[in-house]
């Protein structure tokens, strides 16, 4: 199909829309010996549970693992910043040998009674699985002795991949839903689920929402309060984003109390304005509906024109979107849609069967559907199709950069909120500004020197620059 | 917002807890090593998240793509063992990805396991998915000992136990191993110029220059040019002797080559500062016939001159540092140089001789600095410490940024990981002229803060 060479076990996991029916293998295991952009189960559980702030997050093993996740998600919290902190019981070799318990027990005490924390969170990693510490038992007893609920997070890394670190998320946040008290909370309720608060995100959301006279009762997993989850079945309904990591609190949540889910993507206009409208839909309130209205009329007339100018340079121009789940993927290419750009490469992490079939009805003939890519093979495609953005997370940005193109950060590092309508004018700012950074014609010292007439003979005068000449000195 | 509002000054001991550790695991360590040697792809036997983590953070260090494979551990290898995996990995990787080298590490997971790397890499060898002429090396490096720095140190010794030879008793001439020890690519450039311009033919192992400072070309490169080449590696047996640099993270290799290959070998504190440099300048003059070029004696006459026109800034002025080992004996030092007052010393490595090489470097001259190494030697305690007392700058990685923040005291970047700044890829510390660059980098803090703070009667133009 290419000439990118390609590991004959990667193979199935590669499409390229129009040159075969479509049957993508994923959800699988990477092959050993690739360089997987993957993470561990332990990696899934712990940015989902990160942004609940009142709450103490431990990590059982050793050192690495907390070291590695100390702080580094732009989760915001609007009040304690406890989630910030990194917590590692720092097994040793002896523990190793020994078993971890009694070391788990004594640090959580320690630190239970000196930051007296809404609820504890504790993180098997590997090793963990492997000695066989009892977690689930001192942290029983734990509870018990200290009156502050001690959840085990089942995270070993080896367990699966991120996906599953969701599920043991989602497990752990069961344990606080259905015990706080839901007196008071309206109707006209609702959860946000699998939005993070990256850069502050959820906050522009829960603003649309209070717009729109619709309650939030808990944001679970994006400037998350304990309290909050523990009452939030009180709501009327789930509204989760990210399908990958909350569907499942969700689903339990619709068994246990019946409570009903509809799935949303905050990102860009029509999925943001569709999110609004699906939720004042359920709610089935006239006014709901109304404010509904004025709030999206409002917002995109003030945004539409503010995107034209970066259009107007975006236009035609190539991008390669690589995201942790495969349902984020699908907004991004309506948005770089929007901004008049086309989609040649889209692919995933952990993205399944049916999110990989929406995301080649949505492409376009020859776009290029990657499950679980590597680096090498990332590269050559963003050469053979001649990408002009990548977007996609921390290891892959130096890529993008090595091959002269520009990148946005959709994942955790990213700094700008690009969620919501304001969120889109980010996103085009952004896209913009490193699409067209003068930055890649100076790449090439070959074609700069051929160049370079045109570059140092710009037309001074336009774009409302003003050279104003000083006086000879006399 | 005071981000570390739960930090007392009330010291608490603590028995079972690392709160915001002043290290890392051993796996990133050889990895970084392991990146030091041309055309070579680290490996992680163990599960995806390890090997994510450790390339995600040096990829944050060095805003470079850091390329490693992993074995993929899953429930299954975690019962019957991670051979099946690494026998696959290995032949995906050198028909894939096709590197000269492949460095095999453990991780936490592999070692309690228990998996026998050099069997399973014979193993592989035999199966024919090693082709002719490509090496697989590995070391040991669960995280439950040591920390970031041994990691490294057991990938540098490594390199010698699978690559070293002697071919003759005769040793070359003129032929110098230089172990650089963790410091920058920047640094790495930095020593290797040192040793040419001493008339030197230096091997220097690992060297992550031109690999994780590589230039951009509009072209994807998985193996950058840089790195210690096989043939290199191979050569260091023949070397005349073997000058490591810091006893953590090089002193491991030079004694192995020198048990290996009889190749002499002296270990000395990393060249940071101008006392440690002056000590790396005189074991090369055992090499050249004792000669010291008059541009080196420039630079260093230079730094000096430095240290004399800005001394008033430096005098008596209180740091709190913290890292790794081998930066920080070093870095202690050029502080007591500059009649500065290095206060609190900080670093998560385990081992005691941390403490007695800071002694050393005190002397009798600087008083009441508390030092502390270990799982409970961590950012916590060091904030506690700097509450009860404070100092006028932190000296330390990315994470000292907190306590910055909240105490108002200048933070130098030095160290890793520098996730938030850059320039330490680029611009060396080592040498004189690194030792220039500390100055610099000292006195804008001291004087930029004078700036701010001075009331407008005593803002000064000149200073
Ligand atoms: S501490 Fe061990 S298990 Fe954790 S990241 Fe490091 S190697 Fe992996
Ligand atoms: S040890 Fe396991 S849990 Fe920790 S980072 Fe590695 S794979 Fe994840």
């Amino acid at each position: 199909m290419t000439t990118t060479q390609i590991l004959a076990d990667r193979r199935a996991h590669i499409h390229e829309k129009g040159t075969a029916p479509f049957n993508i293998a994923c959800e699988k295991q990477s092959v050993a010996g690739s360089v997987s952009q993957r993470a561990c189960v332990f990696c899934g559980s712990r940015v989902v549970l990160y942004p609940i702030a009142d709450a103490l997050h431990v990590i059982h093993g050793p050192i690495g693992c907390a070291a590695y996740t100390w702080d580094i998600r732009g989760a915001w919290s609007s009040g304690p910043q406890l989630h910030r902190m990194s917590f590692s019981t720092d097994l040793q070799e002896k523990d190793v040998v020994f078993g971890g318990e009694k070391k788990l027990y004594q640090a959580l005490v320690e630190l239970i009674e000196h930051y007296r924390p809404k609820a504890a969170f504790i993180y098997s990693t590997c090793i963990v699985g492997l000695i066989g510490d009892d977690v689930e038992a001192i942290c029983r007893r734990v509870s018990a002795e200290t009156g502050v609920e001690t959840i085990p997070v089942h995270s070993e890394g080896f367990k699966g991949s991120k996906k599953d670190g969701y599920t043991a998320a989602c497990n752990a946040l069961d344990q606080l839903v259905g015990t706080g008290d839901t007196t008071g909370i309206s109707p006209l309720s609702i959860n946000i689920l699998g939005d993070f608060n990256i850069a502050g995100e959820t906050w522009v959301i829960k603003d649309y929402y209070k717009k729109m006279g619709v309650d939030v009762v808990a944001t679970i997993t994006g400037d998350g309060r304990v309290d909050d989850i523990r009452r939030c079945h009180g709501a009327a309904l789930n509204v989760v984003q990210c399908s990958g990591s909350m569907t499942q609190l969700a689903m339990k949540m619709k068994q246990e109390y019946g409570i009903p889910i509809i799935r949303v993507s905050y990102f860009g206009i029509e999925d943001m304005s569709k999110a609004l409208y699906d939720v004042a839909e359920y709610l089935n309130d006239k006014t709901v509906m109304k404010n509904t209205q004025n709030l999206v009329r409002d917002e995109v007339s003030n945004l539409v024109p503010q995107l034209r100018k970066y259009k107007h340079d975006l236009q035609g121009k190539r991008a390669a979107v690589y995201t942790g789940g495969a349902f984020k993927a699908l907004s991004m290419i309506r948005s770089l849609r929007t901004l008049g750009m086309k989609t040649v490469i889209a692919g995933s992490q952990t993205g399944n069967k049916q999110d990989y079939k929406r995301l080649q009805e949505l492409s376009d003939e020859g776009t290029v559907i990657l499950d679980d890519t590597n680096p090498l093979e990332l590269a050559k495609f963003l050469e053979e199709k001649k990408a002009d953005l990548l977007i996609g997370g921390v290891k892959e940005r130096p890529i993008a950069y090595k091959l002269g193109l520009g990148f946005c950060d959709h994942n955790h590092e990213r700094k700008i909120g690009l969620a919501g309508f304001e969120g889109m004018l980010n996103f085009a700012k952004e896209v913009h500004g490193t699409v067209t950074s003068p930055v890649w014609k100076l790449a090439s010292l070959r074609d700069r020197l051929v160049d370079r007439h045109r570059l140092l003979d710009g037309d001074r005068s336009r774009n409302g620059n003003r050279f104003v000449e000083g006086g000879n000195a006399s | 917002m005071a981000l570390l509002r739960h930090t007392t000054d009330d010291v608490v001991e603590r028995q079972a807890l690392t709160v915001n550790p002043a290290k890392t695991c051993q796996p990133i360590g050889a990895m970084y090593a392991a990146l030091g040697i041309h055309r070579c792809l680290p490996h992680s036997h163990g599960s995806q998240g390890c090997c994510s983590y450790h390339r995600s953070t040096l990829s944050r260090h060095y805003k470079e793509p850091a390329m490693a494979a992993t074995s993929s551990f899953t429930e299954g290898s975690s019962v019957f063992g991670g051979q099946a995996n690494l026998l696959q990995g290995l032949n995906t990787i050198f028909s894939v990805y096709k590197p000269d080298v492949v460095a095999v590490h453990t991780t936490c997971l592999s070692e309690t396991i228990g998996d026998d790397i050099p069997q399973i890499a014979d193993a592989a060898v035999a199966k024919g998915f090693v082709p002719e002429g490509k090496r697989v090396i590995h070391c040991n490096t669960p995280s439950y000992v040591g920390s970031h720095t041994t990691g490294f140190a057991n990938m540098t010794k490594a390199m010698v136990d699978y690559f070293s030879t002697s071919t003759t008793d005769e040793k070359i001439d003129g032929q110098v191993n230089i172990i650089p020890g963790w410091v920058e690519p920047a640094d790495m450039s930095e020593i290797k110029r040192l040793v040419k311009l001493m008339g030197l033919d230096g091997i220097t192992f690992p060297d992550t220059s031109g690999v994780l400072d590589a230039p951009l070309k509009s072209e994807y490169n998985m193996y950058p040019d840089g790195g210690t080449t096989i043939d290199q590696l191979e050569s260091t047996g023949d070397s005349a002797g073997t000058i490591a640099l810091g006893p953590i993270c090089s002193g491991p290799a030079a004694e192995a080559l020198k048990n290996k290959c009889q190749v002499p070998q002296e270990t000395l504190p990393l060249p940071i500062g101008l006392r440690a440099t002056d000590i790396f300048i005189q074991a090369l003059r055992k090499y050249n016939g004792g000669e010291v070029p008059a541009e080196i004696t420039a630079e260093r006459g230079r730094l000096v001159d430095l240290v004399s026109d800005m001394s008033q800034y430096f005098y008596g002025k209180t740091v709190a540092l913290w890292g790794d080992p081998d930066q920080l004996v070093s870095l202690t030092q050029f502080l007591v140089d500059l009649d500065m007052r290095p206060k609190y010393i900080v670093t998560g490595t385990p081992g005691k001789a941390f403490l007695r090489r800071i002694g050393e470097v005190l002397g009798d001259s600087v008083k009441e600095v508390i030092a502390k190494q270990g799982p409970q030697a961590d950012m916590l305690y060091l904030h506690q410490l700097i509450k009860r007392e404070k100092v006028d700058l932190l000296i330390g990685n990315t994470y000292g940024k907190y306590i910055s923040r909240d105490e108002d005291i200048p933070l130098l970047r030095h160290g890793f990981p520098i996730i938030d700044r850059i320039g330490h890829q680029y611009f060396p510390t080592t040498g004189y002229r690194g030792a220039m660059r500390l100055c610099e980098k000292i006195l804008d803090a001291f004087l930029d803060r004078q700036d701010r703070d001075s009331p407008e009667e005593s803002f000064e133009l000149t200073m």
